[in-house]
């Protein structure tokens, strides 16, 4: 029986609540589709899922797993919301926050980023490691589009917007290890030199402030942003693109 | 992949010989790192309008080949010198100098490491394991040449030999020689059976019986992991697809293993033979050998294997007269990339892409090379079937014990008076190999390499088996003059040097765990620091998306439970020490002051 009295054959329980899904969805999908939040950075319900933030980690019948990758299946049990659970995000948050530049105060994503509003959800107050301060310089080329690398998770949803939906590849990933970073994809390796259009899901993907639109600097005041305003955990919430 | 703009620069002579690389591959995108391999052995280096060239040619966005070749440790967007010397980095070959090797190369040569000399003559850099550590310390040349037992003599010549430009195919020939050391022979490293025997064998009894055979013998994954071969084989069998792949892993890249480069340079008849049984059962018309990119000088031999079967028709068309028992093998060399050991990301690899591990399920046995059933097995596993083959699954499975059936092959280095390969049926007790190669007053073994187990001396009655101490072939030992910390050190710099960088506890994390061992390393951590490090640890085991990063702390829990005093005795302070000093962050200020008297000085600055 679920929550609702109704009958189900396909269910699993999410930190003790009965989650429906459908066949084939993965543990991710489903809990997101029932309304049900679980922190993740890298998926995106139109996307196929990438599994590379691991922020979404879950624990299927105590075995450590990625809930946008693993398959959901009856009668799973799955921890999500622990004590746990929740230090290994914020753990994996503090890396990627010390990976790259973030200083919120000054980015035109703070409020409506999907880094910074995880962050605050999960508790993290520090980043714990010391900061690895990159060299990135950010490419400024394209008259409507601002490329800041600085801020890059690779989270690929930009690569695999071009690429599936705008059916343009812009972006590429480069590099490998600590070093692994984010191509466009045109001869001077510049984005003035690609296709790419503002219009593009490509440039509205970005779940933080690496692709952003030029000359709309706080347009929405601080305080009146998507996440100043209601949590990531809530339905419709969930991802900041 | 869609086709992207086109970029391609005019036409030019060099562009004229692109085309031609790309046409002698078929056009074929999935071979791009063979393209780029090709390309730089012809060049150098990749140049960026070669890139450009390519991606036209193969109507690939320029972006991707960009990604693929900034993806592969041995593909330079920079170029590196007519001699490119990598030295090998592991724990083995610095135990035997490579350092103080490397650092006097450097000075006689004028350079400093990771450099190109100013008259575009010569690069020296650390890489990781060559595979040589039974004969180190040991370089690689221009990605192409070994040269084994270094001396400060050799190092001294061969600095004149690069100075004088003398092609490396003229350097003294005993430099070249690679020794198999084979100290202890079994079924694999014995006397070997006659090329087709086993394949004969396999026919006689059919597919079907074949692999009830290889399922009979208990055999399981020589290369780490430890699969069932005959389950294997058998999901690949029965899944669907429009063609099925038998691939040879021979990306030996776990420091300290080298069993399987004697097995390609000794015994590949015994290798093309177990695949080609392995291709009868599962109904495979490819095979694909995946050759480390350090193995480079093995290609021409194994080539020569290729074609002498193919001679003898037990390769290519109706083998052995066998109407519709078709089968070949094409060798795909890497580019430098530890991570392509993984069987998913070998097979990106064999696709022409970054070699990151892919999500599984779907496993390759069910969705591998180009989305079609594959079997990925290990060197010595496709030797280990050839004899299964041949004698049958009972004989094997008589063979070690009841969970792990048959013999394995261990690759010994480090401190012992023996290093080469000793091959025992599996149940073997650690202190008999060390015994057998004349190791004294070991303090501890790393079993199976970095990604395998540390185990110290109240262990040595501890059996080599699945159920006990598994393995995956190294087998390095270090005795009680040697510092554990530096050991796992070693091995934390090899884990962030390899990490793909797709996940992030792997990408991040790695490179923290270097940053906190380099601290303790300088005298400057504290307890606190070693917590971090046990953070890491179970971070990285629970959260990575592959088993590279997984195991990536393996070395460093291990030897902070077994040795602990190698640790304390670096700590700074009991409490808390910054991951930065303080003074030396000044000394910007000082340069810019033109001060360096005390009171430009921290007080508590040391």
């Amino acid at each position: 029986m679920t929550a609702h009295g109704r009958y189900s054959g396909s269910t699993f329980s999410l930190d003790g609540e009965d989650v429906e899904f459908h066949p084939g969805e993965t543990i991710l999908q489903a809990a997101h589709r029932a309304g049900r939040y679980i922190p993740h950075l890298c998926w995106h319900p139109e996307f196929h899922p990438h599994g590379s933030c691991r922020v979404c980690l879950v624990k299927v019948d105590g075995r450590v797993a990625a809930s946008c990758t693993t398959r959901a299946a009856v009668g799973q049990t799955i921890e999500s919301a622990t004590e746990e659970i929740n230090a290994t995000r914020k753990t994996l948050l503090q890396m990627l926050f010390v990976e790259g530049n973030h200083f919120c105060p000054s980015c035109e994503k703070s409020g409506n980023c999907l880094l910074q509003a995880t962050a605050y959800e999960v508790g993290m107050e520090g980043p714990h490691f010391e900061e690895f301060y990159p060299d990135r310089p950010v490419d400024a080329s394209h008259p409507d589009i601002l490329l800041d690398f600085n801020r890059c998770i690779l989270c690929e949803l930009c690569v695999r917007a071009s690429r599936d939906v705008d059916h343009k590849n812009v972006f590429s990933i480069g590099g490998n290890g600590i070093g692994t970073h984010l191509l466009v994809n045109s001869p001077s390796g510049r984005l003035a030199d690609t296709n790419i259009a503002p219009t593009d899901r490509a440039a509205s993907v970005c779940p933080v402030g690496v692709i952003l639109p030029k000359r709309r600097g706080f347009s929405t005041p601080i305080g009146d942003r998507r996440y100043d305003v209601k949590s990531v955990a809530e339905p419709g919430n969930q991802e900041a693109s | 992949m869609t086709k992207t703009p086109s970029m391609r620069p005019a036409a030019s002579g060099q562009d004229l010989e692109i085309a031609a690389l790309c046409a002698s591959h078929g056009m074929d995108p999935h071979d791009l790192v063979q393209v780029l391999r090709e390309l730089q052995e012809a060049r150098g280096w990749l140049p960026r309008d070669a890139l450009a060239a390519v991606a036209a040619e193969l109507k690939l966005p320029l972006s991707h080949v960009e990604g693929v070749a900034g993806f592969y440790r041995f593909f330079h967007q920079q170029p590196v010198g007519s001699y490119r010397i990598l030295f090998s980095d592991n724990i083995t070959d610095r135990m035997l100098g490579s350092a103080a090797l490397m650092d006097d190369l450097c000075r006689r040569l004028r350079i400093a490491p990771g450099t190109m000399r100013d008259d575009g003559r010569v690069s020296v850099a650390p890489t990781s394991c060559t595979g040589l550590c039974d004969q180190g310390p040991a370089v690689l040349v221009n990605h192409h040449h070994v040269v084994t037992r270094l001396d400060a003599a050799r190092i001294e010549q061969m600095a004149h030999l690069v100075d004088d430009g003398v092609p490396v195919t003229q350097w003294p020939a005993p430099w070249f020689v690679v020794e198999d050391h084979v100290q202890r022979a079994d079924v694999l490293l014995g006397p070997q059976p006659a090329p087709g025997s086993a394949i004969a064998a396999a026919r006689a009894r059919g597919r079907q019986a074949t692999l009830d055979e290889v399922k009979r013998s208990n055999l399981r994954g020589r290369g780490g992991a430890g699969f069932a071969t005959g389950v294997k084989w058998e999901l690949c069998r029965k899944a669907r697809g429009s063609a099925h792949y038998v691939v040879c892993n021979a990306d030996e890249g776990e420091p300290g293993t080298f069993k399987d480069r004697v097995l390609l340079a000794r015994h590949a008849d015994a290798i093309v033979e177990g695949m080609t049984v392995a291709a009868y059962v599962v109904g495979a018309k490819r095979g694909l050998v995946y050759l480390r990119g350090e193995y480079r000088y093995l290609l021409d031999g194994l080539r020569a294997v290729l074609q002498r079967r193919r001679g003898q028709n037990l390769l290519g068309a109706a083998i052995q007269g066998d109407e519709g028992f078709d089968f070949d093998i094409d060798i795909h060399v890497g580019a430098g990339a530890y991570v392509c050991g993984e069987e998913s990301a070998l097979i990106e690899s064999l696709e022409g892409k970054r070699g990151t591990p892919r999500i599984r399920p779907p496993f390759p046995v069910e969705h591998g090379y180009l989305g079609q059933p594959t079997t990925v097995n290990n060197v010595e596993t496709f030797c280990a079937a050839t004899h299964v083959a041949l004698h049958g699954g009972a004989w094997w499975a008589r063979i070690g014990t009841p969970k792990s059936s048959g013999t394995k092959i261990h690759s010994v280095s480090g401190d012992c008076e023996r290093p080469g390969l000793y091959e025992y049926p599996y149940g073997t007790r650690i202190g008999r190999i060390l015994e057998d190669c004349g190791a004294r007053d070991t303090q501890a073994v790393q079993v199976g390499g970095p990604s395998g187990l540390c185990v110290s001396a109240f262990e040595f009655g501890r059996r080599i088996a699945f159920e006990d101490v598994p393995t995956a072939g190294a087998f390095m030992i270090f005795n009680r003059s040697r510092d554990m910390f530096e050991v796992a050190r070693n091995f934390a710099r090899f884990f962030a040097h390899e990490s793909c960088g797709f996940c992030t506890p792997c990408r991040v994390g790695t490179a923290l765990v270097v940053k906190r061992m380099d601290k303790l390393a300088e005298g400057r951590g504290s307890r606190h620091d070693v917590e971090v490090l046990f953070e890491l640890d179970k971070l990285m085991h629970a959260a990575t998306h592959c088993g590279l990063g997984a195991s990536a702390c393996n070395p460093l829990r291990d030897t902070i439970a077994k040795f602990r005093p190698a640790y304390e005795s670096r700590l700074k302070s009991l409490h808390f020490e910054p991951g930065f000093d303080l003074d030396a962050e000044l000394s910007v200020a000082r340069r810019m002051t033109g001060r360096d008297d005390p009171a430009a000085h921290l007080e508590a600055s040391r």
